[in-house]
């Protein structure tokens, strides 16, 4: 492996229940999660809230300090995939099939992004997911996304 | 001829470059490392659709700039699939503006590794077209 990152697998004990902070200690940490530093915020029974702080470095637009919309994407990502392990209660590996984001409105330069990831359904290879990201008030959203995880199973490599 | 702005900060922190031009739009690549690293060994869906978001601005620039136009663009939504995992080799990715209207653009955008025919995402893009403020 050229670069270090816990395998998820194996960080949540067996038999205890899927820990979206713990776990976000480390998809937040490291590779891409780490480089956008994404922070846990808060989770319930199939939801995952995380969040991004703006920085000049992940800006698109340099004249209105828009950050790149690939941004929101890893956010809701992260934020989506994880609610179906919450929901699930463990980790299973799976990939993103797909995601789609439609963005409201700008997120203002300097606010911080808050991304929160629903999963209302899940197969035994599916989990459908939607979710909003917003800058501090869930009733003003400024991203709606939707997309679809598929379970890989032991195919990780 | 440079007819696309630098890349923005964003871009940039990705390590991405304009590398070559495919159908009159240039080709993005963007080198594997931690900072776009998903799973251990594969890029993060994240920062493949960050390569297609600048390969479709790239292309749609170009489009614009082709009409004579300065209008800015801003986008409304974007769909990603994801095809198959990328591994640690360079990614590049091209958009191909579908259609230009006087109000929105539709682009796609592919994003490959070691061959073209064998995409590991694609994206689908809507743009609003804005004329330029003045002053």
């Amino acid at each position: 492996m050229a670069f270090g990152k816990p395998d998820l697998g194996s960080i949540t004990p067996k038999g205890a229940s899927f820990d979206p902070a713990l776990v976000n200690k480390m998809m937040g940490k490291f590779g891409h999660g780490g480089f956008l530093n994404m922070e846990y915020v808060g989770h319930g029974g199939d939801w995952v809230e995380l969040a991004i702080d703006w920085r000049e470095d992940l800006v698109a637009d340099p004249d209105t300090g828009i950050l790149a919309s690939a941004v929101i994407i890893s956010l809701m990502d992260n934020a989506t995939s994880m609610s179906i392990w919450t929901k699930l209660g463990e980790f299973r590996p799976q990939v993103t099939m797909d995601l789609r984001i439609d963005y409201l409105r700008p997120s203002p330069s300097g606010e911080r992004v808050y991304g929160r990831g629903i999963c209302y359904h899940l197969t035994n290879s599916i989990g459908f997911v939607r979710g909003f990201a917003h800058n501090g008030n869930p009733d003003e959203p400024l991203a709606h996304a939707t997309g679809t995880f598929i379970r890989i199973g032991d195919r990780v490599a | 001829m440079i007819d696309m702005p630098a890349l923005p900060p964003y871009a940039r922190a990705l390590d991405m470059r304009i590398v070559d031009e495919l159908d009159g739009a240039p080709v993005i690549a963007m080198p594997f490392a931690d900072r776009v690293q998903g799973r251990p060994g594969f890029l993060h869906g994240g920062a493949i659709s960050g390569l297609l978001e600048i390969a479709a601005i790239a292309a749609i620039h170009r489009a614009l700039r082709a009409k004579g136009s300065d209008s800015a663009i801003k986008q409304v939504n974007v769909t990603v699939d994801f095809m198959r995992g990328g591994v640690d080799h360079m990614t590049f990715a091209v958009g191909e503006v579908t259609r230009l209207g006087r109000t929105m653009a539709n682009v796609e955008a592919r994003a490959w590794q070691e061959d073209r025919d064998k995409p590991i995402a694609m994206g689908y893009m809507h743009y609003l077209i804005r004329a330029k403020r003045e002053g």
